[in-house]
């Protein structure tokens, strides 16, 4: 090896890493709860990493037994890596168990801190990005993203989209694809050619049969009114 | 460097061990040192195809087992002494593999300066055509003109870009090639078979070649010889071209057009 390359380097650098906020204490909802959300979209949370932040349990006063809740989250195939908002007690807990503490943006721990008040449940963090998707999504297989869901080739029959967002295709969507799988009515889906199976936005879908009349090879555009999908060329 | 393929499709009898015998004797014709693994456990036919059937004393899963060195249960090719044959166990039950086992087999292939492996997948999505794909560099996705074919080669697609070593470990991913096989014109042409435009429509996958459907498979097979060998026959030269085009030639495409004129009625499907 030449004697000038270097061996190591320490970079600072940054990751998008999935918050999870929690809200209660009852170690048995919050296994049931990520089970169900973690089933809906098994491939896209495998061994996802996690962040698991107590910081408005603290607040409420509600304790919660770190040591249970880090093996709640590895049964659901999640890593944790990190835990965000603990008080002295459950940082020490968090440390034993090799599992990083960070302080909260706004305090450390409501028993050795003031508190603050700049957490609402709506800061979800980073956990709601756009996925990007370069490759065919093939038949049998199923993506899930918690922002939008951009897929820049075909979606073969068989396959599964699913987006809490927007999803946009930008080749042939012949599976299955549902936006807005939360509830957001808001959502749309955006394709430049639809073949699909079947299209859902907040739960309202469409099959196939629905949409014998759809032109193909025209982009066009899904979206919700008054309960009803509407598809619609684009310009 | 050793470069593993792994010849698969998810669906039977389209033609991946003919293919395996194929493209392994065609490597091996150019120089290239070549190992052609059957994953067919149960079944095993790539050493009939490949004519050494006679010859089989062990097989990947003594090795496995480690009833037998690698070296012992390798079999020299009797027309191309580049080319190996590892052959399968017909009594050993499917699950006698093991991925652990699969990797040290293909470690040593590279310690001994293979260049090229050739896996021949089973039929089906379990353990024996997981463990074909595992390590893969490349697929070879086998499939025939119909629907069914079509669904299950995406299918096959889908679990490659996901249960691979090189997704697992975050790699560049296998790189994928479209074999189109048993493709007929005219029957494409009366509407029996999808065309080579439907297959590539679906699958949007890199075409490294059409095989003509050709009787000269079944004697070729009969006889113990890649078809590969019979370098007049139509199946023959598609492989050749198959072949040619992955080692980095530039060939146009043949075998997708119907023959024309008298002279291709009678000589054409030989
Ligand atoms: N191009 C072809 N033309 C005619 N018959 C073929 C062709 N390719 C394969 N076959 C036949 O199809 C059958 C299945 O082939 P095989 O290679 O064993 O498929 P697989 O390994 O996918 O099960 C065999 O009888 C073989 O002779
Ligand atoms: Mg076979």
């Amino acid at each position: 090896m030449p004697n000038n390359s270097p061996i190591l380097e320490f970079k600072s650098d940054s990751f998008s890493v999935p918050v999870l906020l929690l809200f209660t204490n009852d170690l048995q909802i919050i296994e049931q709860q990520l089970k169900e959300k973690v089933d809906a979209a098994p491939e896209f949370f495998k061994n996802s990493p996690l962040i698991f932040d107590v910081q408005e349990l603290n607040k409420l006063d509600r304790p919660i037994d770190i040591a249970a809740l880090v093996d709640i989250i590895r049964q659901s195939n999640l890593l944790p890596v990190g835990m965000r908002g603990g008080n002295v007690k459950q940082n020490k807990e968090a440390v034993k168990l090799l599992i990083p503490v960070y302080s909260a943006h706004s305090s450390n721990a409501p028993s050795d801190t003031p508190k603050q008040k700049d957490i609402t449940p709506e800061t979800i963090e980073s956990i709601s990005t756009t996925i990007l998707i370069t490759r065919p999504v093939r038949s049998g297989q199923r993506l899930y993203s918690s922002g939008d869901l951009v897929v820049l080739a075909p979606v073969s029959a068989g396959a599964e989209i699913m987006a809490e967002g927007n999803i946009h295709v930008y080749g042939k969507l012949r599976g299955r694809a549902l936006a807005g799988v939360q509830g957001n009515t808001e959502a749309r889906i955006f394709c430049s050619d639809l073949q699909a199976e079947l299209i859902s936005i907040a739960g309202n879908y469409k099959i196939s049969d629905d949409m014998r009349d759809v032109v193909s090879k025209k982009p066009v555009q899904v979206y919700l009114q008054d309960h009803t999908l509407i598809i619609k060329d684009i310009v | 460097m050793t470069r593993i393929i792994v010849v698969t499709s998810g669906k039977g009898g389209v033609g991946k061990t003919t293919t395996s015998a194929a493209i392994a004797m065609g490597f091996a014709q150019k120089g290239h040192k070549t190992a052609v693994i059957d994953f067919d456990v149960g079944l095993r036919n790539l050493d009939l195809i490949m004519g050494c059937e006679r010859r089989v004393v062990y097989d990947i899963v003594n090795v496995i087992f480690g009833e037998a060195t690698l070296n012992q249960a390798l079999i020299r090719d009797k027309h191309c002494e580049q080319l190996y044959i590892l052959p399968a166990s017909q009594t050993r039950d499917k699950d006698a593999l093991s991925q652990e086992g699969v990797g040290q087999i293909l470690e040593e292939l590279a310690a001994k300066d293979f260049e090229y492996v050739v896996c021949d997948s089973p039929a089906g999505i379990e353990k024996g055509a997981h463990l074909a794909m595992y390590f893969a560099d490349d697929a070879f996705v086998v499939t025939n003109p119909e629907v069914a074919s079509v669904r299950d080669s995406d299918r096959m697609l889908g679990i490659l870009s996901s249960k691979s070593r090189r997704a697992e470990q975050g790699l560049e991913p296998i790189k994928e090639y479209l074999l189109l096989t048993r493709y007929s014109p005219e029957r494409v042409r009366i509407g029996e078979m999808l065309s080579v435009a439907d297959v590539q429509d679906i699958l949007s996958l890199h075409l490294l070649g059409v095989i003509p459907e050709s009787k000269s498979v079944l004697t070729a097979s009969n006889s113990g010889m890649p078809v590969i060998l019979d370098e007049k026959s139509d199946a023959g030269q598609a492989y050749a071209d198959i072949v040619a085009r992955y080692l980095g030639e530039d060939i146009p495409h043949r075998f997708i057009e119907e023959k024309k004129g008298i002279f291709g009625k009678f000589f054409g499907s030989k």
